[in-house]
């Protein structure tokens, strides 16, 4: 579930960062913009069907956040 | 639940224009590095946009708009008894720039002119507006002017809008015709999320002094704007519309006992090339059926659907077609609708 989730984060933000883990702070990759977070919207909608809203995601700051906040709203 | 119904009416001629100035996103800018403004560039798809130059106004490209229209449907503007002007960027605050635009067309003084503010979903609003009146039977020729100058809107310093939006003007004429079927439209409304694109300053709660003119930094990126500028929240937005059109269109497809098969083009608000790739794939349409022209053109929020429209269809035989239009925007606003083109006049694309 972890490395599935690690692969498509990486893949959706367009990164071959090996050093991406679930305690990653995403916001200081040097990959992430506004677009990258657009992207990890997407896929969250297309992999896991979840639309999340601007403002929850704003205050997410890990990878596993983010799989929190999912498993929590499946 | 807005959703609603009209029998024998139809848009019977599309025409628009656009600014001859064509500004090159590549090289618009020199205050962002070159390698995020390609990335930029690559994601939304937008290489050009047309920038109207000063003086210009979104009514001066409805207006030569209007008058090719007329030209070639041959129209006798004694007949013309409605004009509507959608804009969020009228040449005053007032009086209503429909009025202006009576005059300077030569239109009788016996016209009903209006204006309506709304922004993306503005095209398709401002249909439904028109198209109830034309069904009292009290008219025999309306025309639709939308046109936007959304250049103007944001600041160039703001790299999250300084690459997306462009200008243009249309015109459509809508009529009564006893040859004519059904079209449906959906309107919706949700103010809660009016912080997701807005301009603060400038209206009468926040109005305009030396104060909402300077320019600041708002975010962590380094981002420049005043208060008079437009922002907008992308991730915000594109949750909106990834989460709120498909409902609509399944509202809709209802409402009217459609389904996406029987449509011969679904014609989007141009937002961007993601935001509008991602639709296209969540409602699982094929790319023929879904013209753009984003690449030339970017986002220009009302205008965007018709110039669309005229962009694509000029020259193709699309007489009869089904089509599906959506817009979505500030607001937040959005709009649906189910029109058959039956013979409209598609005029050629001029620009000024």
């Amino acid at each position: 579930m972890e490395q599935k989730f690690i692969t498509l984060f990486k893949e959706a933000i367009d990164s071959e960062n090996d050093q991406i883990s679930m305690d990653t702070r995403f916001r200081e990759l040097d990959e992430w913009d506004s677009l990258a977070a657009l992207s990890i919207i997407a896929m969250l909608d297309e992999e896991y069907d979840i639309i999340i809203d601007g403002n929850k995601f704003q205050k997410l700051e890990t990878l596993s956040e983010i799989l929190n906040y999912i498993s929590e709203n499946k | 639940m807005a959703l609603i119904t009209f029998d024998k009416v139809k848009i019977s001629g599309l025409a628009a224009c656009v600014p001859k100035n064509t500004i090159y996103n590549l090289n618009y800018s020199t205050l962002f590095d070159k390698e995020s403004v390609s990335e930029i560039v690559e994601k939304t798809g937008i290489y050009e946009r047309r920038f109207a130059p000063e003086g210009m106004c979104a009514s001066d490209l409805c207006y030569h708009a209007a008058e090719k229209l007329i030209d070639d449907l041959n129209i006798d503007k004694s007949e013309i008894d409605l004009l509507v002007f959608v804009s969020q960027t009228p040449d005053y605050r007032m009086p209503a720039t429909s009025i202006v635009l009576q005059e300077r067309l030569g239109l009788s003084k016996s016209t009903a002119c209006f204006d309506i503010n709304l922004g993306c979903s503005a095209f398709v609003y401002g249909l439904s507006v028109i198209y109830s009146m034309m069904q009292t039977g009290g008219f025999r020729k309306a025309l639709l002017l939308d046109g936007e100058t959304r250049s103007r809107v944001y600041s160039p310093k703001d790299r999250k809008t300084a690459f997306l939006f462009g200008d243009g003007g249309v015109a459509a004429l809508i009529e009564k015709s006893n040859e004519v079927g059904k079209s449906f439209f959906s309107l919706n409304s949700d103010g809660s999320k009016s912080e997701y694109i807005k301009m603060d300053a400038g209206g009468y709660r926040f109005p305009s002094s030396v104060e909402t003119l300077k320019e600041k930094v708002v975010d962590e990126y380094g981002n420049i704007r005043s208060d008079e500028h437009g922002y907008m929240n992308g991730a915000d937005v594109f949750n909106f519309v990834i989460s709120e059109i498909p409902k609509d269109i399944k509202r809709i497809l209802a409402y009217s006992e459609s389904e996406l098969e029987q449509f011969d083009y679904f014609f989007f608000h141009q937002a961007n090339k993601y935001m509008n790739g991602y639709l296209q794939k969540k409602l699982k349409l094929d790319s023929d059926k879904v013209p753009s022209c984003i690449e030339k053109f970017g986002n220009t929020s009302s205008v965007s659907i018709p110039l669309t429209m005229v962009s694509s269809l000029f020259g193709k035989n699309y007489k009869n077609k089904n089509c599906f239009l959506s817009g979505f925007g500030v607001g937040m606003s959005w709009a649906s609708c189910i029109i058959n083109l039956y013979d409209c006049h598609v005029s050629e694309l001029i620009e000024i």
